[in-house]
């Protein structure tokens, strides 16, 4: 069959269709983060671009402790949030899912999604204004005499971050695991109770491995983005909680190093990508093994 | 007569998959014609090719005398009814019966007339100015009906048009699709995967296995003589029992396990005429069971009952017969008088040799 | 059920978690003080005064809808190719291509920021501007334009387009005449979606904003000062409205597209 004729077919007809979204994406995405690569094996001095192929970023990065440090508080920090904010955010899927009434959990979505779609830095700016040495957390608790000088361990450090962090990816997390929650066949809870299993064992042994894939859609849509946030360590982490992304701003628009901030932005997203490769598999694992 | 619609060799393949394999049909005009047989048989993506939602692989579709190929559907003279009915739900009944009309060159008024019309051939006079996703499954399937009518086409095209009611709304559906087709005169194509439908309904199958016709026929042809085993099997309920068959001069002679010598017609092998191990087919309707005191100048043989299956009207009896590893099933009216037998009794079966089909294979 | 209310109690908690700094805009925006701090002042509109002649502020107001209606429209005509072709027939590849599309969904935005900052400034060595921005968001909306309209396109019974191509119409008048209508309520809804993602996202738009900065880029600007601050608050408390009547209408049209399509409403966004 000739291409042209393809073409006419229903297939062929689908595929000249999604030309169009994948061309772009090749060209905005896939061919800049190819020279991205290219970029992190030059170097820059100023305003010249070296274009002879050398590691000289990459020993950098793992001579300097500081990308190092960066690196693995990077990581650490989004860990956390994940955790944290999947934990957090799973009793509240499971709420709207099984405990809402039907009508109501278009409402119930509406109303978590609703503070996701505000000025992201006037949120984390909010966040400082509810945690700061003056702010709403600290004159409440000594309003009420329940301390006598403001706290100040929560605000510029990676505590600060981490809680920003879990209030921004809040919907994130909820959205997919609602999602897998609501697509389990509510007779296969009752054929587990029917077959001698309690609500808490129905619980692990039916509810949890059938919504495992939300649970792993949430944690990689929350652990991959968060690498790549600088501004909530920026206006909330003072000296002590800067993350690898401040780095890679500060080597682009700063320090005019593009090399070095292309070869850290691989490095973190390679790491990025290891990381949650290991999961999935590790899950896969899990749900096979059982 | 040359036909109104005319298939040669046809053949549609899906990379490996062969959905149509050499598909020769010829459809008269006027005519009420169905496309039977089990899911995956092809007998859509036959309607869908004459339609021309699917291009064939090979073979030609001549449809009035004109060659089909490289004529979209919408430039065909085939209007199509939809197992979904695909009623727009964004228009209202009105504008639904009309959607074909937006080039037609006739006035607004004139126009608006002949939705009405159409409306009120479909019984839904009256109903134009409803919303088409407030309809009920039956009102939509009419309104479905009225706009592939509206536009006079050679060939309606009915893809399980029922398939989708309940058991009454279809049964009432099927009567009035007859009686439309016998109004409007257009030739109907209908696929169907429900034989009663088609053996109701029209005036000749097509019987679909695997992409083949397995037997075209009318549909007392096609019950009384099926040409195969499978087509058999397919239609109605058939007992199979092994026989050796004989030919003498020019009467075929068989043997019937279990039951014992008969002769037949030539007619009764419609498939051919095997020597040797064979098959006949025996429809339920056509054994008898012989109740205390009956007589029968027809041949009997003596078994004794295996299983009861009562439907008010009828019941069905299995009745083992020495001889025959499968029990033969037998349909009893249940008329004023007659008991219903208990599974153990002896009892004595009728047969008549004129309602054997041999079968080959 | 008393397991249902005490989870609900914390379902409850945590909605006010979510909505703690959002309930703060508007009390700073309109307290009379230029400390961003407790206990309020006193009731003023001053700041809500002090935007409006902002020239500055105005002018990247303006950048930003600018960006923001190219991305919406440019977004969803990609999210319609990819979804409309998502929803027909298979072809080589169409998991793939399909997913690779959607990667910008889960991939760090700053690497996104990055990569097109050095095609851009040094490998083509452009200069950057409105466009480069709109570039970049339309790459990082497509994927939520394509989530949306899915959904559109996945609901549509696609006898609907033969039946129209059956009753005498074109593949195109086909698609116009009824998948487009149908398919309405979808398209309205993923363009306010890239709207409002454009409008706020402001780690791209810092890598690839030009001269003219987008309002996310000026309000960080802002955030050094404090004397500015209240009238952040002010600003925020109109992006906060425009937000939420943007979503409640792009919800209904979606909501719509569904009742549309005959199918019971299942859930929100994504």
């Amino acid at each position: 069959m000739g291409l042209r004729e393809y073409a006419t077919t229903e297939g062929g007809r689908a595929a000249t269709l999604v030309a169009p979204p994948f061309l772009y994406a090749l060209a905005l995405l896939a061919l800049p983060i190819l020279a991205v690569v290219l970029f992190s094996f030059w170097t820059q001095d100023f305003m010249t671009v070296d274009t002879s192929f050398t590691l000289a970023n990459y020993r950098e990065i793992l001579d300097k402790p500081i990308y190092t440090m960066l690196l693995g508080r990077s990581l650490m920090v989004s860990g956390i949030v994940t955790l944290v904010t999947v934990i957090l955010a799973f009793p509240v899927a499971y709420y709207v899912s099984f405990h809402v009434q039907p009508s109501k959990k278009s409402l119930w979505l509406f109303l978590i999604t609703i503070p996701f779609w505000t000025s992201y830095l006037i949120r984390v700016f909010l966040w400082k204004v509810i945690l700061g040495y003056n702010g709403v957390i600290n004159s409440g608790l000594v309003g009420a005499g329940i301390i006598d000088e403001p706290l100040s361990f929560i605000l510029y450090n990676v505590n600060a971050v981490i809680i920003t962090l879990a209030h921004a990816f809040a919907p994130f997390a909820i959205l997919p695991i609602f999602v897998a929650l609501e697509k389990i066949d509510r007779s296969l809870l009752e054929a587990s109770q029917d077959l001698g299993e309690s609500r808490v064992t129905t619980f692990f042994r039916v509810t949890l491995p059938l919504s495992m894939p939300g649970l792993v859609a949430a944690v990689l849509i929350v652990f991959i983005p968060t690498i790549g946030d600088y501004v909530t360590p920026e206006l909330m982490g003072g000296a002590g909680g800067k993350l690898i992304a401040n780095m890679i701003q500060t080597q682009f628009l700063q320090l005019n190093n593009a090399p070095l901030g292309a070869a850290l932005a691989l490095v973190a997203m390679v790491c990025v990508t290891a990381i949650s490769l290991v999961f999935v598999g590790l899950n896969r694992r899990w749900l096979r093994g059982r | 007569m040359t036909p109104l619609i005319e298939l040669k060799g046809v053949e549609k393949h899906y990379g490996d998959y062969h959905a149509l394999r050499g598909i020769d049909l010829d459809i008269r005009q006027g005519e009420f014609f169905s496309l039977l047989g089990p899911s995956g048989c092809g007998k859509t993506t036959l309607l869908r090719t004459i339609a021309g939602f699917e291009a064939v692989s090979s073979g030609t579709i001549r449809i009035d005398g004109r060659d089909m190929k490289g004529v979209a559907a919408n430039h065909r003279p085939t209007n199509m009814v939809f197992q979904s009915y695909a009623v727009f739900p964004h228009l209202s009944v009105a504008e639904n019966v009309g959607f074909g009309l937006r080039r037609d060159p006739r006035s607004k008024a004139e126009k608006a007339r002949a939705v009405e019309q159409a409306l009120e051939m479909v019984g839904l006079g009256g109903y134009g100015q409803r919303r088409a996703h407030a309809l009920s499954g039956g009102q939509r399937q009419r309104v479905a009906l009225a706009r592939a009518l509206i536009l006079e086409p050679k060939v309606l095209l009915l893809d399980e048009p029922l398939s989708a009611l309940d058991k009454k709304m279809r049964e009432q559906m099927q009567v009035e699709l007859i009686r439309l087709q016998r109004q409007v005169g257009i030739t109907f194509i209908l696929v169907t995967h429900d034989q009663e439908e088609a053996l109701v309904m029209s005036d000749r199958i097509a019987v679909m296995f695997e992409g083949e016709i397995g037997q075209m026929a009318d549909p007392e042809t096609l019950y009384r003589r099926p040409a195969s085993k499978r087509v058999a099997e397919f239609i109605g309920k058939m007992n199979f029992l092994p026989a050796d068959v004989r030919r003498d001069g020019g009467a075929i002679e068989v043997d019937v396990a279990g039951l014992g010598r008969g002769a037949i017609a030539a007619e009764q092998a419609p498939g051919g005429v095997p020597v040797g191990a064979a098959t006949v087919g025996l429809r339920p309707e056509t054994l008898a069971i012989l109740f205390e005191g009956e007589a029968t100048d027809r041949r009997v043989a003596e078994g004794v009952v295996d299983e009861v299956v009562y439907y008010g009207d009828m019941t069905y009896y299995d009745v083992r017969v020495p001889g025959v590893d499968r029990p033969l099933n037998i349909a009893m009216k249940n008329l004023i008088g007659r008991p219903v037998l208990d599974v153990g009794t002896k009892t004595r079966v009728a047969w008549d040799e004129r309602a054997l089909v041999l079968l080959p294979g | 059920m008393k397991k249902g209310r005490s989870l609900g109690t914390y379902a409850v908690l945590y909605l006010v978690f979510l909505y703690a700094p959002i309930v703060l805009l508007p009390l700073f925006a309109f307290n009379d003080a230029t400390i961003i701090a407790f206990p309020l002042k006193g009731f003023t509109t001053q700041w809500f005064e002090a935007l409006a002649t902002n020239a500055a502020l105005l002018q990247s107001l303006r950048n930003s809808l600018f960006i923001a209606v190219m991305t919406a429209i440019f977004a969803t005509l990609l999210g319609m190719c990819a979804a409309r072709a998502g929803a027909m027939a298979e072809f080589p590849g169409k998991k793939g291509i399909i997913g690779f599309v959607m990667l910008p969904l889960v991939l760090p935005e700053i690497i996104v920021a990055v990569s097109l900052l050095i095609v851009l400034r040094q490998v083509l060595g452009l200069n950057l501007n409105n466009w480069s921005v709109i570039a970049a968001h339309t790459l990082i909306c497509t994927p939520f334009s394509i989530a949306i309209l899915n959904g559109a396109f996945q609901n549509l019974d696609p006898s609907m387009e033969e039946a129209a191509m059956d009753l005498g119409e074109s593949r195109w008048s086909a698609f116009r005449l009824v998948t487009l209508p149908l398919v309405m309520p979808g398209i309205i809804s993923s363009m306010l979606i890239a709207f409002t993602i454009s409008l706020d996202e402001f780690i791209i738009a810092f890598f690839l904003t030009g001269a003219n900065p987008t309002m996310p880029v000026y309000i960080w600007g802002l955030l050094r000062f404090p004397a500015q601050l209240p009238v952040v608050m002010a600003l925020g408390t109109i992006l906060v409205t425009l937000s939420v009547v943007l979503l409640v209408i792009a919800e209904y049209f979606r909501r719509r597209g569904m009742a549309r399509a005959g199918v019971k409403d299942t859930g929100g966004f994504l």
